[in-house]
């Protein structure tokens, strides 16, 4: 005989039961270090001997003494709107392109999304050849159609531009798959009305497919420049931010901070204030995107 | 003729479309070609100016050299431990919790959910600080354990997602039945929900594989002993160190792809759904 009370009980226990891997993975590897990390930040602490309490102190010298920490800061926005419309504008195009009813087309969704699937030190490897300036395939491409190509991950003009480049080419694919989703689920009758009123294919994507897509275009947006700013193993393995601290991005001087200077207070209080800056950023995009962004129905 | 006429449009509009495609497919595979042509070349092939695609003697060699001039079988070794390691723990426990979420009641579970959603907005750079000092205070510094422990212990917020997902999907009556059978929920969980869940747990594991086999960031602060490096970072110092001997580094590369690529096309359709939900590539 087993009492409502004794049951609910039991079934307490056992979803607890199966949810302990999660909780306890949880308290130790996420909670506690979030703590750890708000009090590092707030004292000086190398690993050796305990973390000295010092107030304020990391963060102001970041905000107003530290001349690395204005050029991280600028170098990873300045990545970020370079790699953001390409890589949405460019995966976009890519969409539209593989959404056309032709024969052989899954075979080109393949090839465009086959670049995805590289990530990390291969890729940074492969567009490290890529650039080469003198041997590299850009160059010589560029050659091709006559334009000397610059020094690329060897110039301090060249380089943000270059990894954004190599961007668009890694995660095209993997975005295009996502539009592709977004553009196969805009009902005909929308076009035939633009039809109808005689629109072309301009028209078309105006007054239609951009005000549809927008949703997913939002989103992707908000989701890619939490990523962009969080850039670190291309940078660490092509050029260790240089040349002159071209590619020195915020997370890469947080890395040699933390594990080369084992400045680990320091560290943790640049990791709150990145932390502070995607916030205000992403906060700032959806107050921008209830300008644009178009839902339909109940959204 | 009005109609000729529009044929003929259509068609040129046609061919206009495949030649696009196709210029842009080419462009997007031009580096995997320019990457297998300099792993087939000499020093001087690869020097050469201006570059040929196919090598004029193909040389075999610089696959052979990449297991002398590295320890790229011991590397290989490493990083095969670490995923399969990994992705075993990811998958149990991530599946059990998910479980819990999906199947099972309990209080607090929908608003904890929420919670576990909210905590895949957390960035890793904010909490490595501390993972480095818990796990040097662990005294698991230079051993795998870093890297596989914490995958057992929930296996991510977007898997449990995922799979919490996939088993709101089997019919309830399924598992009503074997509990009235007297089934107990560990039994129901193995021998219902994770059969019927196979497709989902594919996906779960092939994104854990893409993470594991990749993962740079990860050994670069937990491993110090060279022997102890995963490919992945065993192929960063090799870039480091040796940097104009592209014939190898493109051989390295691509042996470390071939996984990748094999499981991109076994599993296709697994592979890029769970790719496009989880915005894995940042």
């Amino acid at each position: 005989m087993t009492t409502p009370r004794i049951k609910r009980l039991r079934e307490a226990a056992t979803g607890y039961a199966f949810l302990s891997p999660w909780l306890i993975g949880f308290l130790a590897f996420g909670l506690y270090p979030i703590g750890m990390s708000l009090y590092y930040s707030v004292s000086r602490y190398d690993v050796l001997r305990v973390p000295q309490y010092i107030g304020l102190e990391n963060y102001t010298t970041l905000l107003f003494d530290d001349p690395y920490f204005g050029i991280s800061i600028w170098n990873t926005l300045v990545y970020t709107a370079l790699r953001i419309p390409l890589a949405v504008g460019g995966s976009l195009i890519l969409a539209i392109l593989a959404n056309q009813a032709l024969k052989g087309i899954k075979i080109f969704r393949t090839i465009f999304f086959l670049p995805s699937i590289i990530t990390g030190v291969v890729l940074s490897v492969i567009w490290l050849w890529m650039f080469n300036p003198q041997f590299g395939l850009v160059n010589t491409a560029l050659g091709w159609v006559g334009i000397p190509g610059p020094l690329w991950l060897q110039s301090t003009e060249w380089s943000k531009p270059g990894l954004a480049l190599m961007g668009l080419w890694s995660i095209g694919g993997a975005r295009m798959i996502v539009f592709l989703a977004a553009l196969q689920g805009i009902p005909e009758q929308l076009y035939e009305a633009v039809d109808i009123d005689g629109g072309g294919a301009w028209a078309r994507f105006k007054h239609v497919t951009l005000p549809m897509l927008s949703p997913v275009i939002f989103l992707w947006t908000v989701l890619e420049v939490i990523f962009s700013l969080q850039v670190f193993t291309e940078a660490y393995v092509m050029t260790k931010g240089g040349p002159l601290n071209s590619t020195l991005f915020y997370n890469l001087y947080l890395y040699f901070k933390a594990f080369d200077d084992y400045e680990m207070g320091y560290a943790s209080a640049m990791a709150w204030i990145l932390l502070v800056i995607t916030l205000v950023i992403t906060l700032f995009q959806f107050q921008l995107g209830k300008k644009w962004v178009h839902y339909t129905g109940e959204g | 003729m009005e109609v000729g006429s529009h044929v003929t449009r259509k068609r040129v509009k046609r061919v206009l479309a495949y030649a696009l495609l196709i210029a842009i497919a080419a462009g997007l595979m031009l580096p995997f070609l320019w990457m297998v042509s300099a792993s087939l070349k000499g020093d001087e092939e690869i020097f050469a100016v201006p570059p040929r695609f196919i090598p004029k003697d193909i040389r075999w060699d610089n696959y052979a050299e990449v297991f002398e001039r590295m320890p790229f079988l011991a590397y290989l070794r490493n990083t095969t431990f670490i995923t399969v390691f990994t992705i075993l723990g990811t998958v149990l426990s991530s599946s059990l919790v998910a479980y819990a979420f999906a199947c099972l009641k309990w209080p607090g579970r929908d608003k904890l959910f929420l919670f576990v959603v909210a905590t895949m907005m957390l960035p890793l750079h904010v909490i490595m600080v501390p993972l480095f000092v818990i796990f040097k205070e662990l005294h698991w510094l230079n051993t795998y354990k870093p890297l596989i422990v914490p995958a057992w212990l929930g296996g991510g917020a977007f898997n449990i997602f995922l799979l919490r997902q996939f088993f709101l999907g089997i019919p309830k009556e399924l598992f009503d039945a074997a509990r009235i059978d007297g089934c107990s929920e560990f039994r129901i969980y193995r021998t219902i929900a994770m059969p019927l869940a196979r497709p989902a747990l594919i996906t779960v594991a092939i994104l854990t594989f893409m993470f594991a086999w990749n993962d740079f960031l990860g050994p670069l602060i937990y491993l110090s002993e060279q022997s102890k490096n995963t490919l992945a970072l065993g192929l960063a110092l090799f870039v480091g160190q040796h940097s104009t001997e592209w014939g190898i580094l493109m051989a390295a590369s691509i042996l470390m792809m071939i996984p990748m690529v094999a499981i991109f096309f076994f599993f296709q359709r697994y592979f890029i759904k769970g790719f496009t939900m989880s915005g894995l590539k940042g």
